[in-house]
């Protein structure tokens, strides 16, 4: 490398580039001999919020973010990274930073090393490398052998590269996999502090339990296609299924009298009856208007994680059926 | 775009060579592909030894560590110049006449291997037997001389100074076709004629280049050289020569004609017993053995190769060098890295060849390396060891050093982009060794023209780059791989490898360009 090429600082392009910080991915099919893994996929991220890319595993989620980042080209459809394709951007890892599979290292490379080549392949300083390594907190295991790290460390070493570049776009398949609970604490601060920037930001996972707490939106995919596009409350609202368990000694009585109040009820059990569309007040109201006796009543009110389950339940019996179909 | 530098292909060609210097195991690798190459050409040049014994029989044999003395010509040019002499001192201008009227010859039905010193012979004579008329400044080996002969099957010839040589009249001599040969020296020019009815002659040739002394050696000479025809270790020969009719022009200082044997006693070339002269009436009968030409002696005394690397050290070390290229691209795929490396790099072409660059220098450097140790230490150990090397220039030694170093890299590149096709590196050692090491070994084995194919065809045709044995075509002698005489000109065979490597490296770019990654 000559004297003349300059190394820009981080900063410069991240300014540059923030205008730009978003995905949109319009029709995308995708398939691998004969399978499909992605079936028209559309769906866009926007900046200064986390987006959570949901779905059973084997729903396209790594996919999608493989055609994202150019690696797959796509059969139909395009994907676009700040407007642009990403083969086409000029230092790609100041517009995009991903972390794809925290195991794809060299093992017997320093995980300073790993950066270092990066770095040099964006024209970004040897400095820049050891901010993010102080960032992730790798400093004491930056100059050992990356094999020798802990699935935790490898998985702060992605991180730090995904960051090399200072990028408006911050791309992670399956982040929280295999990170330790204090681990998971210090991903979902960085995660937010990251979109608080004004950072684009898409996480994936098969997991809702992991995103809740840090998504502002999710999109739940399956079978390479998009189930749900939306906040997560738009998301808790449209499912809606708030219910109300009474328990009776008397279930049949219990639901005449709801019934008759304009209730919709069913006997779960011997002693247990599942009300929908009543609020818990009215229940118990109803109940003692009709003089039917209860123990219990206890409102269950519908989380993310059921309307998730709820959306990709048919993509679940359709797995199902097709394994026992394989088996036979 | 809005960067106010333009993505060069600086950047991803630091970021690959980084990658390749930052794996130790790469690093040890290419040291032990360097010393591994320069030992096995050391521990080779060290074992080969070469010694003279002399002795009537077992018990008193001496032997001595040491090798036959190997003329050189008038440019220091390795000559073989071994003949029988009948001649006379000759001051400034004269010339010399003498007719021919028969050329026999006998050849050793033994090998060179199994001599004794009388051997049985059976007639035949070889094409390159000379007898004629010749002009020497001394009866020196490799003393600076001119010459008109008649030969066993190329016809009359005028040749000078070991290399030169004009045709004269073909056919070939029998006491129903004799032949007027004469030799005119007038001031610094020589100029030779032949005759087959002495009134009319014919001009061959002259020169005036071979700086004669003003007094010479004037007479006739027979000598005939080793053949190959009947074994590939060689079988010597002498022939029979009849001249009358032997006239000199011009002061000679000797009244007599004297008798010398050329290059007897301690000399590289193999003759079949010894030469005799015998004037019987007007008629000289010569016998003589040996040859006056070019020193091409691979197969007499010569170690190859010449360069003092051994070929051995050049395969082993490119092997190691093999395993380096196939893993520097396979272990990216292994552990899914080029995944990242084409998020980093997306320019996928650019990063291929990149990646060619670096483990070009890399691997030629090593190689590089490897050749300018052995092939100083090769050569001093085999020469100290007795052995016999032809004398090479340091333009020889640059082009043996550079011209492994290149074809070594090309082969590199070549596995490089094989590994890439192949995304694994196990295929890729594979391919690597039976299209780079495998041909080298095999064509050397197998003899004739198919050999010689595979030495051309193969990348093994990049080792004819070391090609520095001394040939020429005054000297029947098989030019084979087996006596270190490759098919191609030097540079020109390095683009055989140079071909394979762009087939690889081309097809790997363009499925680089077409598949997921």
């Amino acid at each position: 490398m000559s004297a003349g090429d300059t190394e820009l600082t981080p900063t410069e392009s991240y300014n540059d580039a923030m205008t730009d910080a978003t995905i949109e991915m319009t029709g995308v099919r995708k398939r691998y001999g004969e399978t499909v893994a992605l079936d028209g996929m559309s769906f866009s991220v926007q900046p200064g919020r986390v987006t959570g890319f949901i779905g059973p595993n084997g729903a396209g989620k790594s996919t999608a973010m493989r055609v994202i980042l150019g690696l797959d080209a796509p059969n139909e459809g395009t994907a676009l990274v700040g407007g642009q394709p990403y083969r086409s951007l000029h230092r790609p890892l100041t517009h995009v930073g991903a972390l794809l599979d925290a195991d794809a290292l060299q093992p017997s490379r320093s995980g300073r090393n790993h950066l270092l080549w990066m770095a040099q392949s964006q024209r970004i300083s040897a400095g820049r490398v050891d901010e993010v390594i102080d960032m992730v907190g790798l400093t004491g295991a930056a100059k050992r052998k990356a094999g020798g790290y802990s699935l935790g460390m490898r998985q702060r070493l992605g991180i730090a590269a995904a960051m090399l570049g200072d990028p408006p776009i911050v791309m992670m398949d399956e982040p929280f996999n295999g990170i330790d609970p204090e681990g998971i604490i210090w991903m979902r601060g960085l995660l937010r502090s990251l979109a608080a920037e004004g950072r684009a930001i898409l996480i994936s996972s098969h997991l809702m339990s992991e995103l809740e707490d840090v998504v502002d939106h999710v999109v739940v995919v399956g079978r390479g296609k998009v189930l749900a596009d939306a906040t997560i409350e738009e998301l808790v609202a449209r499912a809606s299924h708030d219910t109300v368990t009474v328990r009776t000694d008397t279930p049949a009585e219990a639901v005449t009298a709801i019934q008759a109040a304009g209730g919709t009820a069913a006997i779960t059990s011997t002693d247990c009856v599942e009300v929908a569309g009543l609020q818990p007040r009215l229940v118990v109201e109803i109940l003692s208007a009709g003089r039917v006796s209860f123990s219990e009543v206890t409102s269950q009110r519908a989380n993310l994680e059921d309307v998730y389950l709820q959306l990709t339940a048919g993509e679940a019996e359709f797995q199902a059926h097709s394994d026992a179909r394989r088996r036979r | 775009m809005r960067e106010g530098n333009e993505d060069g292909f600086a950047q991803v060609l630091r970021a690959e060579w980084t990658k390749l210097r930052t794996v130790r195991g790469w690093l040890i690798g290419l040291v032990v592909a360097a010393v591994l190459g320069t030992l096995l050409s050391i521990v080779s040049a060290n074992g080969s030894h070469s010694g003279i014994c002399v002795g009537s029989n077992p018990a008193n044999t001496r032997c001595f560590a040491g090798h036959p003395a190997v003329p050189a010509g008038p440019g220091g040019q390795v000559v073989a110049d071994t003949y029988e002499l009948i001649h006379r001192s000759l001051d400034g201008n004269g010339a010399i006449t003498a007719r021919i009227t028969s050329l026999a010859g006998i050849i050793s039905e033994q090998n060179m291997n199994r001599a004794s010193l009388t051997p049985q012979g059976r007639p035949g004579l070889v094409g390159w037997a000379k007898a004629g008329v010749i002009v020497t400044s001394s009866t020196k080996p490799g003393a600076p001389y001119a010459a008109v002969m008649a030969t066993g099957g190329h016809g009359v010839r005028f040749q000078y100074d070991y290399s030169h040589d004009i045709a004269g009249t073909p056919g070939a001599v029998s006491p129903g076709n004799q032949r007027w040969l004469r030799l005119v020296r007038q001031g610094d020019a020589l100029t030779a004629y032949d005759s087959t009815n002495v009134s009319s002659w014919h001009e061959i040739g002259s020169t005036t280049s071979t700086g004669l002394p003003n007094t010479v050696e004037i007479g006739l000479f027979v000598t005939s050289p080793v053949t190959y025809a009947l074994s590939s270790q060689g079988n010597t020969t002498e022939a029979i020569a009849r001249f009358d009719q032997v006239t000199v022009e011009g002061r000679t200082t000797t009244a007599v004609w004297q008798h010398t044997s050329v290059g007897g006693g301690n000399n590289f070339y193999p003759t079949l017993g010894f030469g005799s002269a015998r004037l019987i009436g007007g008629t000289f009968v010569i016998t003589g053995t040996g040859d006056i030409a070019p020193g091409v002696l691979a197969g007499m005394i010569a170690q190859n190769p010449a360069t003092g690397q051994s070929i051995i050290g050049i395969l082993v070390g490119l092997i190691v060098l093999i395993v380096i290229a196939a893993m520097f691209v396979a272990a990216e795929y292994r552990r899914r890295l080029i995944r990242t490396t084409f998020t980093a790099m997306p320019n996928r072409g650019r990063v291929l060849y990149a990646k060619a660059i670096v483990i070009f220098a890399v691997a030629g450097l090593t190689e590089a390396v490897a050749a300018a140790i052995s092939i100083p230490v090769g050569r001093h150990l085999l020469i100290s060891n007795g052995n016999y090397l032809f004398p090479i220039g340091a333009l020889t030694t640059a082009r043996d050093v550079f011209g492994s170093a290149i074809l070594v890299a090309l082969s590199a590149v070549a596995v490089l982009g094989l590994a890439t096709i192949l995304r694994r590196s196990s295929g890729a050692v594979a391919g690597g060794i039976a299209l780079f090491v495998v041909p080298v070994i095999l064509g050397a084995t197998v003899t004739g023209s198919v050999g010689e194919w595979i030495y051309r065809l193969t990348p093994a045709a990049g080792l004819s780059v070391l090609d520095s044995a001394p040939s020429s075509p005054l000297v029947s002698y098989p030019y084979t791989i087996q006596n270190g005489y490759y098919p191609l000109g030097a540079w020109v065979s390095l683009i055989v490898p140079c071909c394979y490597a762009a087939l690889a490296l081309g097809a790997a770019a363009m499925l680089l360009r077409r598949r997921d990654a």
